[in-house]
């Protein structure tokens, strides 16, 4: 059996499986949509960090813009949600290609210039002469869209997509070259590969992903405000996951996802006044003695993490 | 010139701000020829192959390859036309198995259908045991290997190697050296850069002789070693008499 179709039946169906099932027996929705979210994200964060090497600080941004791109769709032209849901993903991509010169730069630079874009976009959507569009800072409410078990449904359809798009990744050459570019640009370019063409593909993939997040995001939420869309902890959590599982693998932003966002709700709900302290001490530890990801300790010992 | 040259270099600069690197070298290489490029440090010689392999654009001159002009075309471009090369100091993908590493290019540089296997290639040049270990395991020489195999996975017929017998012993040098005349007796063109004299004596067919970023020589490494001009960019002037 080739890799791809058993990292399809022995981790994309399950997960998926499992997510479409829970709501059915756990009654925090929000929860398990917010928990599909972050695996998304964290996959979106995988594809452009893991396989090429650039860290989106700024990844917000295309959520939000699908969140808004959504949003303006149905406010405006009534289009039906899972159209629309499409729409912010591709906001999301035309985003990505107005920013495409930033990967030009590259470590710390191209990470602060995705931020500022992030924040620029935030400013932008909020502005209050944009009101008549985007209904500036005072936010959208769209009463008629509302239905969360379809914006849910619609999330893990996005949620096995971009986990297909990863296996894709993991297992074809074209993601082999990927992780070329971003072990030595030079050298990937004399083994054939048109290093600047991968990273924009890579880099419009990841945006596809995050926009579409944002799109079902703003489905499920219906009212929101450009705060809390563009807010920059999507970006931090997103990161953090990816990288505590351990990147460019399929395995390794799942199980970051699982383990941190699990122990973030767990002692947000028991211990909230330690959470910091132990969220922290955790980020601490993982960057000290795990730089690589809990992937990486079967990686060490010569194992093939999927 | 002959007509035969699968790359003719003419009057070619490269400037680097204020410096010029290559000050009008012109040079040409027919198919099957090993062509040494010699010279002290900072004559120009690694500046000639990263020009000719698209690393840098020229500021002027012209580059031919096989009847077309490819001054400035990107890397990948002219690894698809049939150019490849190795670095001074190798730069394999190192988080990459051996095996991968050249697997990228057996995929993307518009190999030759009847180019050798990945197997193939890893026996041929002593990297097979090694073939599931990441490239970050490996040493020096062996990663000059990886580098060369990289390259070869192309099928180029033009290869560009840059010092890549410094670093190994005399042994597998006599051993690298036979390869590179089997590469060129299939009728690879072969442009090598190199500090060791005896290994450039050993296998190339004419030397270049660059000082300054130009051309002060052409002909038989014995040769060169008897010219007054040459000792004296060697050795300093006072040995030239």
């Amino acid at each position: 059996m080739p890799k791809s179709l058993q990292h399809t039946l022995f981790i994309l169906l399950p997960l998926v499986v499992v997510f479409a099932v829970l709501p059915g027996v756990y009654q925090n929705h929000l929860l398990l949509f917010n928990f599909v979210i972050f695996l998304i994200l964290a996959q979106g964060v995988n594809i452009i960090y893991g396989f090429t090497g650039y860290l989106p600080f700024g990844y917000v941004g295309f959520f939000g813009a699908g969140a808004y791109g959504f949003a303006i769709m149905v406010m405006h032209f009534q289009t039906p949600a899972a159209l629309a849901v499409l729409v912010g993903g591709l906001v999301g991509v035309a985003l990505g290609l107005l920013l495409t010169p930033l990967l030009r730069l590259t470590g710390a630079y191209f990470a602060i210039a995705n931020l500022a874009a992030s924040l620029a976009v935030l400013h932008f959507v909020a502005n209050p002469a944009l009101e008549g569009i985007t209904k500036g800072p005072y936010g959208v409410s769209l009463t008629g869209t509302f239905n969360p078990t379809f914006a849910y449904d619609a999330a893990l359809v996005v949620l096995a997509l971009t986990l297909g798009g990863v296996v894709y990744l993991r297992n074809s050459s074209f993601g082999l070259a990927l992780q070329a570019t971003r072990e030595d640009a030079v050298s990937a370019s004399m083994a054939g590969v048109n290093v600047v063409k991968m990273r924009v593909i890579a880099w419009l993939a990841s945006a596809l992903v995050a926009g579409l997040a944002g799109g079902v995001y703003a489905w499920y939420v219906s009212v929101f405000y450009p705060d809390n869309v563009f807010s920059g902890d999507f970006s931090i959590f997103a990161i953090v996951f990816a990288l505590f599982g351990g990147v460019a693998t399929i395995l390794g932003p799942i199980v970051g996802v699982i383990i941190l966002y699990g122990i973030y709700n767990l002692i947000g709900f028991t211990t909230p006044q330690y959470f910091q302290l132990i969220y922290g001490l955790l980020i601490m530890g993982l960057v000290l003695f795990l730089p690589a990801g809990l992937m990486s300790l079967a990686t060490r010992r010569g194992w093939r993490v999927p | 010139m002959s007509p035969n040259s699968i790359l003719t270099v003419s009057n070619l600069v490269k400037r680097f701000g204020g410096f010029t690197a290559l000050d009008g070298l012109s040079f040409h290489i027919v198919p099957g020829e090993i062509l040494g490029l010699v010279g002290p440090n900072g004559s120009g010689k690694t500046t000639a192959i990263n020009v000719t392999s698209g690393l840098y654009a020229p500021d002027g001159g012209v580059v031919t390859f096989e009847g077309h002009d490819i001054g400035g075309a990107a890397s990948h471009k002219l690894v698809h036309r049939g150019i490849n090369r190795t670095f001074q100091v190798p730069k394999p993908f190192l988080s990459l198995t051996v095996r991968e590493n050249v697997a990228v290019a057996l995929a993307y540089g518009g190999a030759a259908a009847s180019a050798p296997t990945i197997d193939a290639l890893l026996t041929e040049y002593r990297l097979i045991e090694l073939a599931d270990r990441p490239a970050a395991d490996l040493n020096s020489a062996q990663q000059k290997l990886l580098d060369l195999t990289r390259a070869l996975a192309t099928s180029p017929r033009l290869l560009l190697l840059d010092e890549l017998a410094a670093g190994f012993n005399p042994t597998e040098l006599d051993w690298i050296a036979e390869r590179i005349k089997a590469l060129a007796a299939r009728g690879m063109a072969i442009i090598v850069v190199e500090h060791l004299m005896g290994f450039i004596e050993h296998i190339t067919d004419r030397v270049i002789v660059m000082n300054a970023g130009k051309e002060i020589f052409e002909g038989k490494l014995a040769e060169a070693i008897r010219q007054p001009q040459v000792i004296e960019v060697f050795l300093g002037g006072e040995h030239a008499a």
